[in-house]
């Protein structure tokens, strides 16, 4: 979708009721379009490499995507280990149970509490990873 | 008699709001991807107030209190995994699903794996887990309109519900039910934060009424705080760790008993029959339904027992993953403009989510001091609303239950009209052809076959719990999405089988649970939550049948995954919508090549 879409509706003039009209005066001079302005001069020999699908734009992608993945599997299986492990450490040390912090007992703390703030945290992180990488990898084809 | 007044003027005031906001947003939308996708162009802060709008069901609202009434420090898992589901979702899906340019999940499985036949298995699962879904939530409506407006018929609420949905939905499908949804969040968030600050204050204010009731802490049941009479509804199996003289009406295991009975420990747990009356005296110990922690020390400390540990990791394994199976969460993702925005989106999720799940915890702590009572007839969902009159003196009570009835209806409220738009989103491309018409078509069937259940089947016979409806979420599509996004090897052939394999486990294990509970309960822990075993099960099946059918791997399989993965400003989405149904201007946009941000 381009950014043009993006506005409140009717900006595109296809409104219905509402048809385009051109002004009332005589046949005008018509621009020629041969290219897009907005579009970069030189052809970007990465990106069609990307999508011609050679070898070097492959294991570019590859190597993109593993990073992406590796990412996310490591900040998922920090909230997986810690979440994870609470149910087996009552189970083993049920002393923990009896301790209690401010009048709450530990177990509600670190079930009922402490993961919202935890996964906030950690989606944050992800997030701004994922978009400098992300920056990363236009850049490194853009070049 | 007051209450009632006041719960139904708040039940038409958020029936209303939601009406005119629909009315007000319908008047702009007019072509299909309006409809479907509200034209990708939904801001991220307000798509993540719409998910969790909608995501907070009556399950949340009210279930998560009366869970945490019952089963105490086990069921604080319910909240978290719900919200941990979102960082699942965010971490390995939202984005490339958003780029994958799909409109509908069937339509992914589609794009991805380049087969018609998987495209119809997927939706029919949709239209099932759907129509399953909005089922309860209409006899929940039903139920509370009944009980606030006695002597009123079980269908009016699910007719009400109903009509707002389809109206919505009608006129300016996805685009008018975010708009709907956004709003419901905030309204649910102060319909539940604004009753819990009043009440912790008053409780505070009151000195924590450790003189009337056991603390939460001491080894002993909860206890009555006042003379209560109680009507047994449907049979129950009462478990008593004090003994505790009371007077009952009716038929007590198995025997007709009428006057002053006492219960002891030894002879637990007692049955009691539909139709009993049981009246206990102020200051004795509460007697518990049989299965959940009897005592306040037990129910403060999570389980030690190796059976309900087993039973926890199944649930987190069944939340976690059942999140982004869901076919109305799925749906409000491809309404994001582009990969970045539908992280971003997620992310706002898990704070909305985070903010509103520490009142439920709260409200159902507090209600194990003031409301025991719903221990005895097992139906602690009733929690959250009667928990104000016990509190709060005077007409505050009902005025907190009234705005708590409120939001739970606007709860119902915005479920439901998910589920409808996602499934009528369905309905109307797979089925139908996709048109304006075609989807307003289905948005009628999509409301009214699951009126026509809700009002003919009885609530005991569609009931499916939280966690088994996230287990068949988990066990159907999260494999094909996960595997889809990130492994390349897949194919149609194994994604339908796994959906088939995970699906098909899970409704046997439905069916032995319905049959166990006929036949004297002999089903384990494992089928009462048996994500533990389907979902690997699925997945195990997804790979191994894919490795067989390896001649079927689509053969643009590197450009989808370039399109799923490359970042937005390359420009590499292929909008399925607009091909499918764009204008032929949009579609020559859209073959023009890249499009860039």
């Amino acid at each position: 979708m381009n950014r043009h879409a993006a506005g409140p509706p009717g900006r595109d003039g296809r409104e219905p009721g509402k048809p385009y009209r051109d002004p009332p005066t005589a046949p005008r001079r018509k621009r020629v379009v041969l290219a897009d302005s907005r579009a970069p001069v030189t052809v970007l020999r990465t990106v069609v490499e990307l999508e011609e699908q050679t070898s070097y734009g492959e294991a570019l992608v590859t190597n993109f995507i593993r990073s992406q993945l590796k990412w996310s599997v490591l900040l998922g299986g920090i909230v997986l280990a810690y979440l994870a492990a609470l149910p087996a450490l009552f189970y083993f040390v049920p002393a923990l149970t009896d301790v209690s912090v401010a009048g709450v007992p530990l177990p509600w703390l670190l079930v009922g509490v402490a993961p919202f703030p935890l996964l906030f945290g950690v989606a944050y992180w992800y997030n701004s990873k994922a978009e400098r990488q992300e920056q990363a990898f236009v850049a490194l084809v853009e070049k | 008699m007051e209450a009632n007044i006041l719960a139904v003027a708040g039940i038409a005031l958020v029936a209303v709001a939601t009406f005119y906001l629909g009315y007000r947003t319908s008047r702009s939308p007019s072509t299909t991807q309006d409809f479907l996708v509200a034209r990708r162009t939904v801001r991220s802060r307000r798509n993540a107030a719409a998910v969790s709008g909608e995501y907070l069901s009556a399950a949340s609202f009210i279930g998560v209190a009366g869970l945490v009434l019952k089963d105490g420090a086990d069921a604080l898992w319910y909240p978290v995994g719900f919200t941990v589901g979102y960082l699942a979702l965010m971490l390995f899906v939202a984005a490339p699903l958003r780029r994958s340019g799909a409109y509908t999940l069937p339509d992914f499985c589609e794009a991805r794996l380049g087969s018609r036949a998987l495209r119809g298995l997927a939706a029919a699962f949709v239209v099932f887990i759907g129509i399953l879904y909005v089922v309860p939530q209409l006899q929940a409506a039903g139920l509370s309109i009944t009980k606030i407006v006695p002597g009123a018929p079980n269908w009016v609420g699910a007719l009400l519900v109903t009509v707002v949905v389809i109206a919505n939905v009608f006129g300016g499908g996805m685009r008018a039910v975010t708009v709907v949804q956004a709003f419901q969040y905030w309204l649910k968030l102060f319909a539940i934060a604004a009753p819990t600050f009043v009440l912790c204050v008053l409780f505070i204010g009151e000195g924590g009424r450790g003189s009337v009731t056991t603390g939460l802490t001491e080894p002993l049941p909860p206890t009555f705080a006042e003379n209560t009479t109680l009507d047994v509804r449907t049979p129950v199996l009462l478990e008593v760790t004090e003994p505790v003289h009371l007077a009952a009406n009716g038929v007590v295991d198995g025997d007709e008993v009428s006057g002053s009975v006492y219960w002891t420990p030894m002879s637990s747990p007692y049955e009691v029959d539909a139709d009993t009356q049981l009246s206990f005296f102020a200051g004795s110990s509460v007697p518990v339904v049989a299965g959940a922690p009897p005592t306040n020390d037990l129910w403060l400390a999570p389980s030690g027992d190796g059976e309900d540990v087993f039973a926890t990791y199944s649930l987190m394994l069944a939340l976690f993953l059942g999140t982004m199976g869901l076919p109305h969460v799925l749906v409000r993702f491809y309404t994001n403009p582009d990969g970045r925005a539908a992280r971003r989106t997620t992310l706002h999720v898990l704070l909305l989510l985070g903010v509103f799940y520490l009142f439920p915890i709260l409200l159902g702590a507090l209600s194990r001091l003031y409301v025991p009572e719903l221990l005895v007839t097992g139906r602690t969902d009733a929690a959250v609303l009667e928990l104000p009159s016990k509190l709060a003196p005077g007409i505050l009570g009902p005025i907190l239950a009234a705005v708590l009835t409120a939001g739970a209806f606007a709860a119902f409220l915005s479920t439901s009209s998910g589920l409808v738009v996602s499934v009528s989103g369905v309905l109307s491309t797979d089925v139908l052809r996709g048109r304006v018409r075609d989807f307003r078509f289905a948005t009628a069937v999509a409301g009214g076959a699951p009126l026509a259940l809700a009002i003919v089947l009885r609530p005991s016979d569609i009931s499916l719990s939280v966690g088994m409806s996230f287990t068949l979420a988990a066990s159907t599509f999260c494999p094909v999405l996960l595997l889809g996004v990130w492994w390349r090897k897949l194919t149609s052939v194994g994604a339908a089988a796994g959906m088939v394999v995970g699906g098909g486990l899970v409704l046997a294990a439905l069916v032995l649970n319905a049959v166990s509970g006929f036949t004297g309960n002999w089903a384990p822990a494992l089928l009462l939550q048996p994500a533990l075993v389907t979902v690997p099960v699925a997945f195990l099946t997804v790979i191994l049948v894919s490795r067989a059918t390896q001649s079927k791997v689509p053969a643009d399989v590197n450009q989808m995954r370039l399109r799923m993965h490359a970042p937005d400003g390359l420009g590499f989405i292929r909008d399925r919508a607009v091909a499918r149904f764009g204008s032929a201007e949009e579609r020559a946009r859209l073959a023009d090549g890249r499009h860039r941000k």
